[in-house]
């Protein structure tokens, strides 16, 4: 089964090929433009890794990291963000942050990591393929 | 209690910091994704060498983002040249709508992030103003984060100019968060020491919503 993806970045011209190029590499690929968005659809599927830029408009990474936790313990955030001074890496990484890269990132690595990911518990519902849009 | 100097010192360096952090920021995000197409340009050639077509529109639409990109990072780099020269001297004479021109391209991604508009009404005729370029615009940074914070339920701070005998007054406007607490204090120290170096008045006005900054038109002038 493939690595259910979600991507999170308010810029479109690196959301839209990041995300093509994870596909053709065989991985399940949602996106999302907004934190507000995400969160929604953390809310109603199960994502094995949510790769979340951390400067995004209206809400702060850390607002969004924890509220994503919250809504799914279980949900691995790869963190992206252009600067990582090691303050914010711990931060991250004690918010429950499975990683932090810095961008832009290298796509051998991100993909590493993201097939070292658990997956998480999916419900049956989402097992049987019943899924809301 | 701190000697004013070190306080207005300290202040500029935290703002040459907060703004060339956030400069570095952006150049990354241009980066990101230059180097996303030039990946996606690698996939395509490799798609190509195993017999699969690649579509001339879809090259030129790469190519067009990647100079839209470069586009986008040359003017935040002539931005932070601006910043970067305007230290060169202690005390000359600028065109203030010029330094609000710079500091609003500056502040537009911290705006962004607050989900806060900054508009400018940029003043027909020039503003002339012999002042310390590096510190007014550092003032005028601390009354902007402020303002965005004070920014009323349409989310937009408004920065107009008037001309008045002594000097400029620059207004920030439609503040309708400036009657709910809790704010930070305003004008804490630095904006004070600040004020005083440039011989600056600072008034928070919760009644008309605005902050008004009265800025002296010769620093050196008794």
């Amino acid at each position: 089964m493939p690595q259910k993806v979600l991507i999170v970045d308010d810029e479109k011209d690196f959301l839209d090929i990041i995300a093509e190029r994870l596909l053709a590499r065989g991985m399940d690929v949602s996106t999302a433009t907004s934190a507000e968005d995400a969160l929604n659809m953390v809310e109603e599927e199960s994502f094995d890794v949510v790769i979340l830029d951390f400067m995004m408009p209206a809400l702060d990474g850390f607002k969004a990291l924890k509220l994503m936790k919250a809504k799914r313990p279980d949900v691995q955030i790869i963190v992206l963000t252009g600067n990582v001074p090691d303050e914010k890496r711990r931060e991250a990484k004690a918010l429950g942050a499975l990683d932090v890269i810095e961008k832009p990132p290298d796509l051998k690595d991100l993909i590493q990591k993201i097939k070292k990911a658990k997956k998480p518990q999916r419900t049956v519902r989402e097992k049987k393929g019943r899924r809301k849009k | 209690m701190r000697a004013k100097l070190e306080i207005v010192a300290e202040s500029g360096l935290q703002f040459f910091g907060k703004m060339t952090a956030s400069i570095s920021h952006e150049i990354k995000n241009v980066l990101a994704i230059i180097n996303e197409n030039a990946g996606l340009l690698e996939d395509l050639v490799l798609m190509a060498d195993g017999g699969a077509e690649i579509e001339p529109q879809r090259l030129k639409n790469m190519s067009r983002t990647v100079m839209k990109q470069v586009s986008r990072a040359d003017i935040i780099m002539k931005n932070m040249n601006r910043l970067a020269h305007s230290v060169d001297e202690s005390i000359k004479t600028i065109d203030l709508n010029d330094l609000l021109e710079l500091l609003v391209a500056l502040s537009n991604r911290f705006a962004s992030t607050r989900g806060v508009g900054i508009q400018l009404k940029r003043n027909e005729g020039p503003l002339k103003l012999r002042t310390s370029p590096f510190f007014l615009v550092n003032l005028l940074w601390l009354c902007l984060d402020f303002a965005m914070d004070a920014a009323g339920e349409d989310k937009i701070v408004e920065l107009v100019t008037r001309n008045t005998e002594t000097g400029i007054e620059v207004f920030f406007k439609r503040l309708g968060g400036l009657a709910e607490a809790p704010l930070k204090p305003f004008p804490a120290e630095p904006e004070k020491g600040l004020c005083d170096l440039l011989r600056t008045e600072l008034e928070v006005s919760t009644g008309n919503q605005e902050i008004v900054v009265r800025i002296a038109g010769d620093i050196d002038r008794d």
